[in-house]
């Protein structure tokens, strides 16, 4: 749910990172928040356990500057990956433009990586959405572990529409700032058909 | 429908600044702002220099979701009000119109009772600006802007916000 202030000439736009624990979530958007200029860029808030595991939801706000004299505010929201943290994981998902599934590309985690995309599909469905009708992207993550799956057999057991399909190691940055211009665009470009 | 985009126009904007700049006068709270159930900021009033609101925003609409499972979890419908005790500063947090949510700063130069009191004289009023914004939302952003400067966005325009 885009909400646009005509008063103070702002759109301002929710972006989710979804996926199973420790998959690299918080990650992505920590590297975002130290790559970004600061006067683009609020607090990075963290609500996590004393272990760095995140218990609510990690919160950061970018500007991405003005596009027809609207200042572009994105909010980047991680959601808890942990099984248990189910109940918080639907409230963060409330008034979601955007959705970026960050998936473990270990082939140990695959098992996780699906449980928790039904159980995203499932929250969103909850919440009205549909999937299958959001900005959505799949980022592989963990590319440069041994133990990492073809992208190819990734693909096949995680896509779900033809979604843009990243490859990651958000630890060094690769293709976190890839993934996010993606899902902005798309948000954006929904915003441009109007509702 | 949960999609529907939330729009703010000036009218609604600018009746929505008055109410909380006058309950912010008749609570004496330091800071009051309004945010809806998603998270984001629509209008503040007071000291706003000291506090990061973009956060406080995000915090308080978390704090809120959090507290209406808790409340359905034992059976009850809602809790209205959360109150935070401080040493030096308060927080007292309401639902307006089942939908957005009014947060109020304030010291020991106010009190809860009086708080409690006027917020609920505001929320009424707030409740129906509140009204008419959602039915503008809901309108075609065409009819209700007088033509949506979102329509003409171009691939180049959005490429550009990313071009550094």
């Amino acid at each position: 749910m885009t909400f646009i202030n005509y008063a103070a000439r702002e759109i301002n736009c929710k972006i989710v990172y979804y996926g199973p624990g420790l998959g690299g979530k918080t990650t992505n958007i920590k590297y975002v928040y130290e790559k970004t200029n600061p006067n683009s860029k609020g607090k990075l808030i963290s609500l996590a356990t004393e272990t760095d595991r995140t218990l609510f939801f990690d919160f950061l706000p970018l500007d991405l500057g003005e596009i027809r004299g609207f200042r572009t505010r994105f909010h980047l929201y991680t959601v808890p990956g942990q099984v248990f943290y189910d109940a918080s994981r639907k409230l963060i998902l409330k008034g979601v433009d955007g959705v970026v599934f960050v998936a473990d590309s270990q082939a140990a985690r695959m098992e996780a990586n699906l449980e928790s995309l039904r159980n995203l599909e499932l929250n969103l469905k909850e919440q009205g959405y549909n999937l299958a009708a959001i900005p959505y992207v799949l980022q592989l993550n963990k590319r440069d572990l041994p133990s990492a799956l073809p992208v190819e057999e990734m693909k096949k057991q995680l896509s779900r529409k033809g979604e843009p399909v990243f490859e990651a190691i958000a630890s060094k940055g690769n293709g976190v700032f890839e993934t996010l211009k993606t899902i902005a665009k798309m948000v954006l470009i929904e915003l441009r058909k109007g509702r | 429908m949960a999609g529907q985009d939330l729009v703010l126009h000036e009218e609604e904007f600018n009746k929505i600044r008055d109410v909380i700049t006058r309950l912010r006068s008749e609570c004496n709270a330091k800071l009051i702002f309004l945010v809806d159930k998603n998270g984001q900021q629509i209008a503040a009033s007071g000291e706003l220099e000291s506090i990061d609101t973009t956060a406080l925003a995000s915090l308080a609409a978390g704090n809120v979701a959090a507290t209406d499972s808790l409340a359905r979890l034992i059976g009850e419908k809602e809790f209205s009000i959360l109150f935070h005790e401080g040493e030096r500063d308060n927080l007292h947090i309401s639902v307006v119109g089942g939908r957005v949510i009014l947060v109020v700063i304030f010291d020991e130069r106010s009190s809860l009772g009086l708080v409690r009191l006027r917020v609920k004289k505001g929320s009424n009023e707030l409740a129906t600006i509140l009204d008419v914004m959602m039915k503008k939302s809901a309108m075609p952003r065409k009819a209700a802007a007088g033509g949506s400067p979102f329509a003409e966005i171009t691939d180049e325009d959005i490429d550009k916000l990313f071009s550094d």
